[in-house]
């Protein structure tokens, strides 16, 4: 079996793809907030979690949850085969301006604790019960040969059995999420830098 | 599969602009951590160990370079060029990747006027990054790591995977935090602040000390880079983990740091046989006492071990770089090294805490790193 990508999920524009299908979609007029807020709706499965996010982990999240709606992962595979590999290109800078902006009044503890990209892989860890392998990387655009060979190496070596790939991007209003999942299967498209990029720009 | 090798390493702290000059004001049981008061950082008076700004600034000046660079990137370029020169590799000519590990970055410009003189864009972090690699004319873009507090460890795993995969012959890997309003105000915020000098795992621990700084490792398969006098070391496994339980929080069993340890020493296959555990204790209550019981469950709590925060303090995505560089110094010289600020033990488990400098053979060490999101790292040097 070689290491293929089985299904994969993007939100930017204000529409939600899964496998290259249209699941919803606003108008380019409608703010982020809300934008994401039907999505999580749409989603209908509660997590109050959700709305303490910054608004990097709520895309992140709804994303991921679109992805893995109906799987299992850490019972198919066992929580510390998942791993989750994420990117993008401004880290956390949204939410450490808005939280900036509130020191010298009173400093955001809740705020604080989102100025690290690496806030969405625990994120996601936590609602899914994830114990693998976590890396955040930093690019200037997407980086589809680097998270190409990343993944598969994870896998050859067996350090994890699936790799959840990302980049979720979010600075002032622009944003834009990719998650896809690789995994051992005789069914799905093979992880190639070529197919990787297809799906993104999908 | 290629064999990585540990080659030269550099600090840039406030103990030193070398390994050697760190290592040294180590030995002497000096820390680097003083009390400050800077009403554009906190409005109350704080411990920290920062980098001395006259310095930094005479020794970058003798590079003569014309370029501006902001203050970050002057230690990142300082203490690059120190293990470039020390090593005598020919960045242009190799395979050779540079890392950079780092939490907040440039985040400094935030709080200056204009950014400093400098574009909004140096705020992000592959900017940065970036800069620092045309300083060198490095041909590769550099890769950029951005994981909390496990990001210098886990750029050491992620070099050692790249160089063991054939992908590059050389990675430097080289992590570096500054001490800002920004953080200072964050872990005020959390009232993590200690209002002393930090003190892990001791009974009146209080809480983190912040540091800043830069620790640069290179990394390589090409044993002609190493100095023939020192112990030949490798990276001999690594692993990381995910707590999957709170982003602010550590776990409560510790069960998933002694995972990545446990991971990490199936790769190198070393077992327990290990003579030195260089640990994260970043001296909050939470984070020391889920160690106390990862090293338990992991079978390690009889091993010498050493958090090196009252040092150094926590500087962040440069913590597990600058503290990598002293375990190799530890196992180079046979010298184990205080726990500095450490009287009676805090925490429910038993831990081997070094309390007093010791000449022991040291040949195979365990470095790890735990922080926010929930994530650990692991990594295992051995001398062969």
């Amino acid at each position: 079996m070689s290491i293929c990508i089985s299904t994969y999920c993007s939100i930017r524009n204000n529409q939600i793809k899964l496998n290259g299908e249209a699941l919803l979609t606003k108008g380019v007029e409608v703010p982020f907030n809300e934008f994401i807020k039907s999505a999580y709706d749409l989603n209908a499965s509660p997590y109050l979690k959700f709305f303490k996010m910054d608004d990097l982990c709520k895309l992140a999240f709804i994303t991921s949850e679109f992805l893995l709606k109906n799987r299992k992962l850490s019972e198919q595979y066992g929580a510390e085969n998942v791993s989750l590999l994420f990117a993008n290109t401004s880290s956390s800078l949204d939410t450490d301006i808005n939280y900036y902006n509130t020191v010298k009044d009173f400093a955001s503890p809740s705020l604080f604790v989102y100025t690290l990209p690496n806030i969405m892989l625990g994120e996601i860890s936590i609602r899914n019960k994830f114990k693998g392998e976590n890396a955040f990387f930093v690019f200037e655009h997407f980086q589809a040969d680097f998270l190409c060979n990343y993944a598969t190496q994870l896998i050859q070596e067996q350090k994890a059995k699936t790799v959840v790939i990302g980049w979720v991007e979010l600075l002032n209003e622009n944003y834009e999420a990719f998650l896809c999942l690789a995994e051992e299967t005789p069914d799905g498209t093979e992880l190639t830098n070529e197919n990787l990029n297809k799906y993104y720009n999908g | 599969m290629k064999t990585v090798f540990a080659a030269q390493g550099n600090i840039i702290s406030s103990l030193g602009f070398t390994a050697e000059e760190n290592f040294s004001a180590m030995e002497q049981g000096r820390t680097g951590i003083q009390k400050f008061t800077r009403e554009d950082f906190l409005p109350f008076s704080f411990y920290a160990s920062l980098v001395d700004d006259g310095k930094l600034n005479e020794k970058f000046s003798a590079l003569n370079n014309k370029q501006n660079f902001t203050r970050l990137e002057k230690i990142f370029i300082l203490s690059i060029a120190d293990v470039i020169e020390e090593s005598g590799l020919d960045i242009k000519a190799g395979n050779t990747l540079l890392i950079i590990s780092t939490t907040k970055g440039n985040i400094n410009l935030l709080e200056e006027e204009n950014y400093g003189g400098f574009s909004e864009k140096r705020l992000l972090l592959s900017d940065m990054a970036s800069e620092v690699a045309r300083y060198f004319g490095m041909k590769n873009s550099p890769l950029v790591l951005s994981n909390a507090c496990i990001s210098g460890v886990l750029a050491i795993i992620t070099a050692q995977r790249l160089i063991r995969s054939g992908q590059y012959e050389n990675v430097i890997v080289s992590g570096g935090d500054l001490v800002s309003e920004f953080t200072l105000s964050g872990f005020n915020s959390f009232k993590a602040l200690s209002d002393e000098p930090c003190k892990p795992y001791d009974a009146a621990r209080k809480g983190i000390t912040l540091g800043e700084g830069c620790g640069t490792l290179l990394l390589t398969s090409d044993e002609n880079l190493l100095n023939n006098n020192d112990k030949k070391i490798i990276v001999a496994g690594g692993s990381v983990s995910n707590d999957a339980n709170h982003i602010s929080g550590p776990s409560r069993t510790g069960e998933e740091l002694a995972l990545a340890v446990t991971n990490a020493t199936k790769e190198a296959q070393c077992g327990i046989a290990i003579d030195f555990i260089s640990a994260h204790g970043t001296a909050t209550a939470f984070n020391d006492e889920m160690e106390s019981k990862a090293f338990s469950v992991a079978g390690l709590q009889n091993v010498p071990l050493n958090s090196m925060k009252g040092f150094f303090g926590h500087t962040l995505g440069a913590a597990g770089v600058i503290e990598a560089v002293v375990t190799l110094e530890t196992m180079k010289r046979n010298v184990l090294l205080p726990s500095q600020g450490f009287q009676n033990s805090g925490v429910s488990e038993q831990l081997n805490i070094i309390t007093q400098r010791e000449k022991r053979e040291v040949n195979t060490s365990l470095k790890t790193a735990s922080g926010f999101g929930g994530c650990n790292a692991a990594v295992i040097f051995k001398s062969i």
